[in-house]
C-alpha cells in the first residue's frame, strides 16, 4: 500500500480545494499578489513528464508583460516564447495540442496563455540540442520534470544541455495536475465530461460533468502502461495496482500484427475494423448466450480466440487486427478497474492518460464497460487534458513548491 | 497423424466389459474418457473352523469391486477409440454418454452412431466442479505449488478436511473464475476474455507458430525485455518509492513500436506469455481480495501440467499478493470434466457418499513435462493417459483426535524432496523386489499360472519404481508409504491378495500356544516389572516384521529366531501405566503371530485389568504379513477362549475389534474408517498406541494428537537407523502429551535409541 500526505504551502492555505490563482481573479488573489512577486521564480515557466513514450510539456506565455519587463527581457528567453508560440508543430514530431491551450489564466500573479505540447520521448535527445542551441541553462531556471524519464534522462539534461532537472514523483504531479486543471476550467468544453446511455450506441452523447465533490475517486491513467489510484483527497491517495497492458502495448501489438508506425494511424485503421472477426465471442461457443452464468451472446469470450484457427487468421484484415487489439486492451483495463472500485468501495473512475487521446472508440467502450458489468453503479468520467496532468503539476511544483 | 494405432486391450480401456455410466469430455485438443465397471479379482478371506487341526482357513475368493476409469487420448485417435469401445462393449445397459466440453457438440453424431448411445450434453462448468470436488475429496496429494528454481519443483498440499470455500480459476480459450462454497453452490464471479486462446491466437499471428505446445517452446527460450518497456526502460532504475523494481515490465509489448528492427519469434512469445500470465494472475488476486479467499486453483489446457505456465502464473500471484496467496495447480487437472460428467451420470448411485483410492497400478501418474521435451514427443508419450480410482468399501474419514486436521501429513520424510533418502528407498524397493516375487508364488502353490502373474507384477512394479525414479512427484510426494501402497496395489492388480497369507496362519498358531505361558510368567512379576516386561514384549513382538529387509533375512535363514532372542533388543521404556486409568485407548496394531499375540494381547489385557477399554484398530485388507481385521476376530475369540480377562473384556463389551479402513503397511490419520472415529468419539478415548515401522515411524512419528499417545516401533532398517542417530533394532519409543494436559508422569520419552 502506498500512501502519502505531504506538507502544502499556498494551496492548502487557500482552503480546501478553491483555486489560488484562476482565470477569475478575485480580490483575495490581487492583495496577495505582491507578496507572491517576491517568491514567484523567473519566466520561462516550464513543466515537464517525460514518460515511457511521450514527453509532455507545458509552458505558460505570459501575455501581461509590461514595456518595462519587455526592454529588460533577455534575448534567449522571446526567442524561446516565440519559438514556441508561434509554431504548432516542432521538428517532424512535435506538436502543440492548440485546442487544449488555456487563455487568460492567472498563475502566480500573471496572466497569460498555458500551452501544452507533446513530441516522442525518442526525440528528447533532439530536444535538448534545441535547448542548447537556443541557450537554455544561461536562464538559470529551474526546470521542473516528473516522469520516469526525469529520472533516467537527468544527467543527458546536464550533459547535453547543461540543465539541473527538479525531480518530481509522477503521481503527486498528476493528482495536483488533474485537480488543479479541472478547477481552473471554467469557460468553453467542461474539463471532465462523462457518456450519456453508454449502453445505448445510437443515444450515446458526451455531457459535461462537475466534479464538484471529487473524493473518493479512482483515477486511472493509462500511459504506456496503467497505473490505477485511489485519491481521497488531494494529499492523500495510495497507488492500488497498476498493469502492463496499457497505451504502449496497444500501439506495440499493433505495428507488429499490421505494420502501422504511428498511435494515430493505429487508430485509424481500428476504427475501420471488426472485432468480432477476430475475438471469439461467447455465441460463438454456445450459439448465444451463456444463462448459466448470465453471460451475453455478445460478450468476448477469448480475445483473438479465433486466431487459433488458420482459415481465420487468413480471412482477417489489418484494420480487424487493430480493432480487436485495441478493444482487448481497453476492456482490460475496464475490468481491472472495476475490480479495484469494487475492492476500494469507489463509484466515480476518471481515466486519464494519452492513451485516450482522440480515442472515443476506447472511451465510449469504457464507458459502456463500467456501466454494464457495475450494473450502473460504476461511471467513468473523462478530462479534456487527457494527459498533461503529470506536466502540469509539475510546473505548479515550481510555483508553489511544495 | 496416424490414427490407425492398435490399441492393447489389457492396458487401455481396461475392463470395458462390464462398463456402464459412459462420460466423455472432449476439449479442443484432448479426449477424457470416462466409465464406470466392476472389477472381479481375488480377495483373501479366513475363517474359522472348531474342529479343525488349523487355526483357520485361508481360502481367496473372487470378488467384485467398483473402479472407475479416466482415458485421456488425443483427439484424432477418437474414431479408433469408439471402435474399440464398441467392439469390447459386452453387458452394457447403458443408454446415454454424459458429455461435455467445447467439442462435445462437433462430435455429437459421431459418438452416437458408433456407440449406439445417446449423447447427453452436460454443462461444462458444473462438470469442472464437480470434478475438482471429487479429486480434492478423494486424493490427498491432488493439490500443489508449483516452484521452478526448487529441488522438488512439486510441492504437494495436505487438503484442508474442509475443501470449501475456494477459488478455480480455468484458463481455456477464456477465462472464468467461480467461487465454489459447497458441493452444489458455485458461482461464477468473473473472467476475462484474455486467455488461452489470446495466447495461442495472438501468438500464431505474431510468430506464424501455428500449434500450442511450440508457442509454450519458443516462449521458454525467449527474452522478453528485448520487446517489454520495463520500469528501468521509463526510469533508468527502480521507481523506488512505489518499490517498483526496474525489471517490473511497466508496458508489455512497449518496445515493439518504437523500434525498427525485427524481433525474434521466442522473444515475443515470451513477452506475450509474460503479458497473459500476468494479467490473470493480477485478475484472480484482485477476486480473490473481494471475496476473501485464499484456496486458488488453476486449471484449463493454458496451465495442464505445463512448467512454462505454472511458473508464470504462480510467479504473478506472488507478485500480486506479496505471497499472501499460493497458486495452487492439480495433479488430474485434466480430467477434472470428465469426472464430473460421470458424476452428473451416476448420481442415482449416490458416487459421493463412498470414499474413492486412487489405484496407483492403474494410473499413469503425473506426466513430466519438462519443457526441454520436444512439444511432439510430449503429445506422443501422454497418448493414453490413465487414471483410475477405486470404490473403498469403507467411509473414510479423520481420526477426531487429531489436533489439527489441516496440519496433519502423515508421512515423515518426503522422499520428493530428499534425494538422497529417495535413492536409498528406491533402490531398497528394488532389491526386495525379488523376495516378493518369490512370496508372491509361494503363497498360490497350487496354481500354476501364479508364476506368470508374479512376473507380470514384478515387471509392473520395477516400471513403476523406473518412473519414480525419474519423475518422484507422479502420484504426488513420494514417501515410503506410497511405494509400500504402490506395491500392494500392483499386487492385488495380478491377483496375489494376500502372499503373507500362509506364514501369518503358522506364526499366529505358533505364538497362540505359547499365549497361556506368556501370561502366567507375566502375573508372576511384581507390578514394577510386569510394566516393564509388557512394554518390553510389545518392543519384542514388533521385532518380527516380514516387512523388513534386515528381519525377513534373519527369519528365512534362522528358523531358531525366537522370541526371546528379540527380546534382547529391546530396552526399558517409560512407565505408562502409572497413575489413574485411561477411559479408553485406542491401539493401532502391526503384525501378526507374536506381535499381535504375545506382544500386543498381554499388554491389552493389562489395560483392561487397569478398567480401560480397548479399542483395536487392524487393518481391513492384508499388507505384508500384517494382522487384518477378520484374522484378528478369530485370534481374539481364540485367546477368549483362554484367558477370562480378554473373555470379559469381549462380553461386557470393554474390548472392541474394528477395523482401520486401510489395507496398507503405513497409516493415515486423515483416512480412517467412519465407524472407527465413531467409537473413538463415543468411547471418550484419551490414549492411542501406534506400533510399527510403518505406522510409528515412516508414518505418524511428528503426528500431533489431542490426547496423551505412545508411538512405539522397533527400527529394523539399518539405513533409518543410521539416519535417525541409532543402530539397528533401537526402539521408538515416543511418548507424547498434548500441551496444556496433565501427563501420567512428566518426563516423557521421546525418540530413545539405545
Amino acid at each position: 500500500m502506498y500512501g502519502r500526505s505531504e506538507p502544502d504551502g499556498e494551496a492548502a492555505a487557500a482552503g480546501g480545494r478553491a483555486p489560488s490563482d484562476g482565470r477569475t481573479s478575485n480580490s483575495t488573489a490581487r492583495r496577495r499578489s505582491d507578496s507572491v512577486k517576491k517568491t514567484r521564480p523567473p519566466f520561462p515557466w516550464f513543466g515537464m513528464d517525460i514518460g515511457g513514450t511521450l514527453v509532455k510539456l507545458v509552458y505558460f506565455e505570459p501575455k501581461d508583460i509590461t514595456a518595462e519587463e519587455e526592454q529588460e527581457e533577455v534575448e534567449n528567453l522571446k526567442s524561446i516564447r516565440r519559438y514556441l508560440t508561434s509554431n504548432t508543430a516542432y521538428g517532424t514530431t512535435g506538436i502543440r495540442d492548440v485546442h487544449l491551450e488555456l487563455q487568460d489564466l492567472t498563475l502566480c500573479g500573471r496572466t497569460g496563455t498555458l500551452h501544452f505540447i507533446r513530441f516522442p520521448t525518442h526525440d528528447l535527445p533532439a530536444f535538448l540540442q534545441m535547448g542548447r542551441s537556443k541557450h537554455f541553462s544561461s536562464l538559470h531556471t529551474t526546470l521542473c520534470a516528473t516522469g520516469g524519464g526525469a529520472y533516467k534522462f537527468e544527467s543527458d539534461f546536464r550533459t547535453m544541455a547543461d540543465l539541473q532537472l527538479h525531480k518530481l514523483d509522477e503521481l503527486d504531479c498528476l493528482i495536483r495536475g488533474v485537480l488543479y486543471i479541472d478547477s481552473v476550467v471554467s469557460r468553453g468544453p467542461s474539463e471532465c465530461y462523462y457518456f450519456e446511455n453508454p449502453t445505448d450506441p445510437d443515444r450515446c452523447v458526451q455531457r459535461p460533468y462537475t466534479l464538484e465533490n471529487p473524493y473518493p475517486l479512482l483515477l486511472v491513467n493509462i500511459g504506456s502502461g496503467v497505473s490505477i489510484l485511489a485519491v481521497y483527497s488531494e494529499n492523500n491517495y495510495k497507488r492500488v495496482t497498476g498493469t502492463s497492458l496499457g497505451g504502449g502495448t496497444f500501439l506495440g501489438l499493433c505495428c507488429l500484427l499490421t505494420g502501422c508506425s504511428t498511435f494515430e494511424e493505429a487508430l485509424e485503421m481500428a476504427s475501420q475494423g471488426e472485432s468480432t472477426r477476430v475475438d471469439k465471442l461467447v455465441r460463438d461457443i454456445y450459439g448465444g448466450d451463456y444463462e448459466r452464468f448470465g453471460l451475453p451472446g455478445w460478450a468476448v469470450a477469448s480475445s483473438f480466440g479465433n486466431m487459433m484457427s488458420k482459415e481465420k487468421r487468413e480471412s482477417v484484415s489489418k484494420a480487424d487486427l487493430a480493432r480487436a487489439t485495441l478493444v482487448t486492451i481497453t476492456n482490460n483495463i475496464g475490468s481491472i478497474t472495476r475490480m479495484c472500485a469494487l475492492n476500494e468501495n469507489i463509484e466515480r473512475v476518471v481515466f486519464v492518460g494519452n492513451f485516450l487521446r482522440v480515442n472515443t472508440l476506447s472511451m465510449k467502450l469504457l464507458a459502456y464497460a463500467m456501466d454494464y458489468w457495475s450494473k450502473g453503479q460504476l461511471k467513468a468520467l473523462f478530462l479534456q487534458h487527457e494527459g498533461y496532468f503529470g506536466a502540469v503539476g509539475a510546473l505548479l511544483e515550481l510555483l508553489h513548491p511544495s | 497423424m496416424d490414427k490407425s494405432i492398435t490399441l492393447p486391450p489389457d492396458e487401455i480401456f481396461r475392463n470395458l466389459e462390464n462398463a456402464k455410466r459412459f462420460a466423455i469430455d472432449i476439449g479442443g485438443s484432448l479426449t477424457k474418457l470416462a466409465y464406470y465397471s466392476t472389477v472381479q479379482h481375488k480377495v483373501a478371506k479366513v475363517r474359522s473352523f472348531e474342529q479343525n487341526a488349523e487355526l483357520y482357513e485361508i481360502s481367496e475368493q473372487e470378488e467384485v469391486t467398483a473402479r472407475l476409469h479416466f482415458i485421456k487420448f488425443e483427439n484424432a485417435y477418437i474414431e479408433t477409440c469408439l471402435d474399440f469401445i464398441r467392439d469390447h462393449l459386452v453387458n452394457t445397459g447403458t443408454k446415454v454418454i454424459k458429455a461435455t466440453g467445447g467439442g462435445a457438440h462437433k462430435f455429437k453424431e459421431l459418438i452416437e452412431r458408433k456407440l449406439g448411445l445417446k449423447v447427453d450434453k452436460e454443462d461444462e462448468m458444473t462438470c469442472l466442479i464437480r470434478g475438482c470436488n471429487f479429486v480434492l475429496r478423494n486424493i490427498p496429494h491432488e493439490a500443489f505449488v508449483y516452484a521452478k528454481h526448487a529441488d522438488s519443483e512439486f510441492r504437494f498440499q495436505t487438503t484442508h478436511p474442509d475443501i470449501f470455500p475456494y477459488l478455480l480459476v480455468n484458463i481455456g480459450s477464456g477465462v472464468s473464475i467461480v467461487k465454489v462454497e459447497s458441493e452444489d453452490k458455485f458461482e461464477r464471479i468473473g473472467g476475462s476474455s484474455i486467455g488461452g486462446g489470446t495466447f495461442w491466437g495472438l501468438g500464431a499471428l505474431l510468430t506464424k507458430t501455428k500449434r500450442f505446445d511450440e508457442l509454450l517452446q519458443l516462449a521458454s527460450k525467449g527474452q522478453h525485455a528485448s520487446v517489454d518497456m520495463l520500469v528501468r526502460d521509463i526510469y533508468g532504475g527502480s521507481y523506488g518509492s512505489l518499490g517498483l523494481t526496474g525489471d517490473l515490465i511497466a508496458s508489455s509489448f512497449g518496445k515493439s513500436a518504437t523500434a525498427d528492427k525485427g524481433f525474434s519469434k521466442e522473444d515475443m512469445a515470451k513477452s506475450l506469455l509474460h503479458m497473459i500470465s500476468n494479467d490473470i494472475g493480477q485478475l484472480a488476486c484482485l477476486y480473490a481480495k473481494l471475496h476473501n479467499l485464499s484456496r486458488v486453483y488453476f486449471g484449463g489446457f493454458f496451465i495442464r501440467g505445463h512448467p512454462v505456465t505454472m511458473h508464470t502464473i504462480t510467479y504473478s500471484i506472488n507478485f500480486f499478493t506479496k505471497g499472501e496467496v499460493q497458486a495452487l495447480f492439480l495433479r488430474h487437472e485434466g480430467y477434472l470434466g470428465a469426472i464430473g460428467a460421470f458424476l452428473k451420470g451416476a448420481e442415482e448411485d449416490n458416487p459421493n457418499q463412498y470414499s474413492w483410492g486412487e489405484n496407483y497400478a492403474g494410473s499413469s501418474g503425473l506426466m513430466s513435462v519438462s519443457p526441454e521435451m520436444n512439444p511432439m514427443q510430449r503429445a506422443r508419450s501422454g497418448t493414453f493417459d490413465m487414471l483410475e480410482m477405486d470404490r473403498l468399501e469403507r467411509q473414510l474419514v479423520n481420526l477426531p483426535l487429531l489436533q489439527d486436521p489441516s496440519s496433519y501429513i502423515p508421512d515423515t520424510m518426503d522422499l520428493t524432496e530428499d534425494a538422497l533418502a529417495r535413492e536409498y528407498w528406491l533402490s531398497c524397493f528394488e532389491e526386495a523386489l525379488d523376495g516378493v516375487v518369490k512370496r508372491a508364488v509361494a503363497s498360490q502353490p497350487d496354481i500354476p499360472e501364479a508364476i506368470e502373474r508374479s512376473e507380470k507384477f514384478r515387471q509392473k512394479y520395477r516400471h513403476k519404481l523406473q518412473t519414480l525414479r525419474q519423475q518422484p512427484f507422479a502420484y504426488g510426494s513420494l514417501t515410503v508409504r506410497s511405494l509400500l501402497d504402490t506395491r500392494e496395489h500392483c499386487l492385488n492388480e495380478f491377483n496375489f491378495p494376500d502372499p503373507y497369507s500362509k506364514i501369518k496362519q503358522r506364526e499366529n498358531d505358533m505364538a497362540l500356544r505359547y499365549y497361556q505361558k506368556a501370561v502366567k510368567s507375566l502375573e508372576q512379576l511384581s507390578w514394577e516389572q510386569r510394566q516393564f516386561a509388557l512394554v518390553r514384549g510389545v518392543l519384542a513382538g514388533n521385532v518380527f516384521d516380514w516387512g523388513a529387509k534386515a528381519v525377513s533375512d534373519v527369519l528365512e535363514s534362522d528358523p531358531e529366531f525366537g522370541f526371546d532372542e528379540a527380546k534382547r533388543h529391546s530396552l526399558r521404556p517409560a512407565l505408562l501405566l502409572q497413575g489413574p486409568p485411561h477411559k479408553c485407548a485406542l491401539f493401532f496394531v502391526d503384525n501378526s503371530g507374536v506381535d499381535i499375540i504375545l506382544g500386543v494381547m498381554p499388554f491389552v489385557r493389562e489395560l483392561l485389568s487397569r478398567g480401560t477399554e480397548v479399542v483395536l484398530a487392524s487393518n481391513s485388507g492384508p499388507a505384508l504379513n500384517d494382522v487384518t481385521n477378520g484374522e484378528l476376530q478369530i485370534l481374539t475369540e481364540r485367546i477368549a477362549a483362554m484367558d477370562p480377562v480378554i473373555q470379559a473384556g469381549l462380553r461386557d463389551d470393554r474390548l472392541t475389534l474394528v477395523q482401520s479402513g486401510s489395507s496398507s503397511p503405513c497409516l493415515d490419520l486423515s483416512r480412517l474408517d467412519k465407524v472407527l472415529a465413531m467409537v473413538v468419539r463415543e468411547r471418550q478415548t484419551d490414549l492411542v498406541i501406534i506400533e510399527g515401522m510403518g505406522r510409528a515411524l515412516h508414518t505418524n512419528y511428528y503426528a500431533r494428537l489431542s490426547c496423551e499417545s505412545l508411538k512405539t516401533a522397533v527400527i529394523k532398517n539399518s539405513w533409518l537407523a543410521e539416519r535417525l542417530g541409532g543402530k539397528l533394532f533401537s526402539v521408538v519409543f515416543k511418548y507424547e502429551v498434548p500441551p496444556g494436559k496433565p501427563s501420567q508422569e512428566d518426563s516423557s520419552a521421546p525418540s530413545t535409541p539405545s
